[in-house]
């Protein structure tokens, strides 16, 4: 009763075909992408018919590099049952990063996207209260996109020469 | 192979004549009376009676729960009530980091505390911001409010945070009865912006 | 009047039936800074509205600033009540990215610091439970043996609370024979104060009255809310990263894992102490293994993997090689490979992960903590709503929420 990663690669190639791709195994878990328009599809299948009822974390990752894709929501599942972990992940372009909602599916998943917006500006169609969740409220960028810098920027009493930046 | 250094041969207390009481101010005494400073006597009076209010928010706070509790016991000091309520309190402990979107509660509460009052900063975030040299971390709360004594530490060892308490027993017993109305911190509050 | 810089009052607000209380960010300590701005109706509960981020430090961004070892600092200040876990996990994480496999003995003095740490965090937990129902005793007697826990961990890494613990491959040095005589003190002595402890709480009637039936949760929401941990397991699901996915060689040793039915605080509180009675067996059993270790196998506290292991000082001075490995790893010369993973371990409050990607640099590309406290939060409100208010503050604290994981 087993359930291996090749076995979840078959029956997810079996039911979206070539929409599922990259699949790869990092440390035993099977990860793979999928464009951004079905990724509640494939949550669904993986909950209904692999058993993949926990979601253990969401994220978002930024590769500023890879253009037209350059935000990319991860989601790590979890099969208790089998205790089976799987990652998906679902790339979106920086000028429109819309992800449709897995909150509906998942309570876990409220804050953890309101967090992936605060931190990369990942819009999630259909999320109930889609507002900043750990930044101040007024802020009006996304910090964790790599082109904006870590430390507060308006600050005037570092010592560049104290740093080795003088 | 180093040998032990805990105490496992503690020495029992010599308690029978030694009560101990604070020393007493200058001053003229004589049978029956005793005239020092009014500030002398007020001093010694607020500082062994301190009411802290813990603003404890990280990591400090734990620290600051291992002084408070029967090893490294505060109360000592006279401090066994702390208050949550600004206006009974005399002494703002700020511990642990005061992120941006923290500063302006912390601003309030410190605007409600009733004079005379003071504040310590315990651990490097409360001082400096500390190891988080960040877009959301506030780099020390001597941006928002006036400090009186910074504790350094991450965290502090509860004998450190003790004996930051003990300098502001030390000011307090020398302040004088005209400080807060002086022009001097009246013009150190509207730094801050604080009327 | 000045306007309120925390409520935004709404139209109607003098009309309406119910009281707006804003149980603020300056909580009476202990808790952490959340802001629950609750609408009451007399002493119940009507809605909340929950604010978090009062205390964010942007760890996530901060990792990607600096290579592995600057990282196990910030590790510790997630949750910092058991540091030590943090530490651990993160050095697991990384080892399991490099593939450097540590040695059993290694293994099971991890074990040791990490199940002291769970101790030491459920001490907290369940006493601030104590303190919240009115019963202030029980707390000031557990922590004589935090502090006891403290010191074995300052012979080992020399800090009390925010242990920045071992390296990758093991630990800095090997432990002392102090902290041996110091965990056998503790093994002596500690389960008769839990057994004191216990005989306050558990079947005391005001406690039993204030905890039970409040702020509980079935399993099926528990797992839809992401809860993991203590409070999981309370609500009936077996749920726990040490049997899942062992690491530390967790395997050897023989356990269990309690849970509880309703999910309720009476649970909860129940739960926790069990799992510190799993703790001292597990401690115990680990402190056997690693005494039968002897002659050379018994100075063996790291893995052999010199490009991630800062050599020892005499080394540095006198062979040049590992004064050249030194300067590779300080100066952060050394490059990760390039992948990603994902690795959890059984943190006080549920499943820690760390969720590591890498492009070859010398610091992370992205490194995103799974933190249990900010995923089950959530259900705050689902839990309180109904309820009264004092049970509101009962919940918040048997939930085990830490401010410094929350906003992380």
């Amino acid at each position: 009763m087993a359930l291996s990663n090749n076995t979840i690669e078959e029956k997810l190639v079996e039911k979206f075909g070539d929409q599922v791709s990259a699949f790869s195994t990092a440390s035993g878990i099977l990860s793979f992408e999928s464009p951004a328009p079905i990724n509640l599809k494939v949550i669904q299948f993986l909950y209904d018919e692999l058993g993949f009822t926990f979601l253990t974390d969401l994220c978002g990752v930024n590769y500023p590099d890879q253009k037209g894709a350059e935000i990319v929501v991860v989601y790590h599942l979890h099969n208790f049952i089998e205790n089976v972990r799987i990652r998906f992940s679902v790339a979106v372009p920086v000028e429109k990063p819309d992800v449709f909602t897995a909150s509906k599916l998942f309570e876990s998943a409220n804050w953890m996207e309101r967090e992936t917006y605060d931190f990369f500006g990942v819009n999630f169609i259909g999320h109930a209260n889609l507002k900043r969740i750990l930044n101040v409220d007024e802020m009006d960028y996304f910090p964790l996109r790599k082109e904006f810098p870590l430390e507060d920027q308006t600050r005037i009493d570092k010592d560049d020469e104290m740093f080795g930046r003088g | 192979m180093r040998p032990v250094r805990f105490n496992i041969h503690p020495k029992e207390a010599e308690i029978a004549d030694a009560i101990s009481m604070a020393p007493a101010p200058d001053g003229i005494g004589g049978e029956g009376f005793f005239a020092t400073q009014l500030s002398s006597v007020v001093g010694l009076a607020r500082k062994n009676s301190l009411w802290p209010l813990p603003f404890a928010t990280s990591c400090c706070g734990i620290e600051f729960m291992a002084t408070m509790a029967s090893h490294y016991d505060l109360s000592r000091f006279g401090s066994e009530r702390v208050g949550f309520s600004p206006r009974q309190c005399d002494l703002l402990m700020v511990m642990g980091t005061i992120a941006k979107k923290m500063a302006p509660v912390l601003r309030q509460v410190y605007l409600q505390m009733a004079e005379p009052r003071w504040v310590i900063a315990v651990g490097a975030c409360a001082s400096s911001g500390g190891i988080f040299d960040t877009y959301s971390v506030l780099q020390g709360i001597d941006q928002v409010i006036p400090v009186d004594v910074y504790v350094p530490g991450c965290p502090p060892r509860p004998e450190a945070i003790i004996d930051g308490f003990m300098k502001i027993q030390d000011l307090v017993g020398q302040e004088s009865i005209r400080r807060r109305n002086s022009e001097q911190y009246k013009a150190l509050l509207n730094s801050y912006g604080i009327q | 009047m000045e306007a309120h810089q925390n409520i935004d009052l709404p139209q109607g607000s003098i009309e309406k039936k119910t009281t707006t209380l804003n149980l603020g960010p300056t909580h009476p300590a202990t808790h952490g800074v959340f802001q629950n701005i609750m609408e009451i109706d007399g002493e119940r509960v009507v809605s909340t509205e929950q604010s978090v981020g009062f205390i964010h430090r942007a760890f996530e961004k901060l990792a990607e600033r600096r290579n592995l070892y600057q990282i196990t600092p910030i590790t510790d200040r997630l949750n910092y009540c058991s540091s030590p876990i943090n530490n651990m996990g993160w050095h697991i994480t990384c080892e399991r990215f490099l593939n450097v496999e540590t040695p059993k003995r290694v293994d099971y003095l991890r074990v040791i610091i990490m199940e002291l740490a769970r101790i030491s965090d459920h001490l907290i937990c369940n006493s601030i439970v104590g303190v919240d129902t009115g019963a202030y005793t029980g707390f000031l007697y557990v922590m004589q043996y935090r502090e006891l826990i403290y010191e074995i961990y300052e012979e080992v890494c020399g800090s009390r609370l925010t242990t920045n613990i071992g390296r990758i491959g093991g630990f800095e040095r090997n432990f002392s024979n102090t902290a041996f005589v110091k965990l056998e003190k503790f093994l002596n002595e500690y389960p008769k104060v839990l057994k004191e402890f216990e005989n306050l709480f558990t079947r005391n009637r005001i406690f039993m009255e204030r905890t039970q039936g409040t702020g509980g949760i079935s399993a099926a929401r528990a797992m839809n809310y992401g809860f993991t941990g203590p409070n999981l397991r309370a609500a009936g699901v077996d749920y726990d990263v040490r049997v899942a996915n062992p690491y530390s060689s967790y395997q050897d040793f023989d356990f269990t894992v309690p849970i509880g039915s309703t999910g309720d605080n009476y649970d909860r509180f129940l739960v926790r102490n069990a799992e510190m009675w799993q703790s001292i067996s597990i401690i115990k059993q680990a402190y056997e293994k690693v005494q039968s270790f002897k002659g050379a196998d018994a100075e063996i506290f790291h893995a052999d993997v010199p490009a991630y292991y800062l050599p020892k000082k005499e080394d540095v001075y006198n062979n040049m090689e590992a004064l050249i490995w030194h300067f590779k790893i300080i100066m952060g010369e050394v490059d990760l490979p390039k992948g990603q993973i994902y690795s959890a371990v059984e943190g006080g409050n549920g499943e820690l992960g760390f969720y590591l990607v890498s492009d070859g640099g010398r610091t992370p590309f992205r490194l995103h903590f799974r933190r249990p406290c900010f995923i089950y939060y959530q259900a705050y409100p689902e839990l309180i709503t109904g309820g009264m208010l004092s049970d509101a503050v009962v919940t918040m604290s048997s939930l085990n929420l830490i401010a410094g994981e929350l906003d992380a």
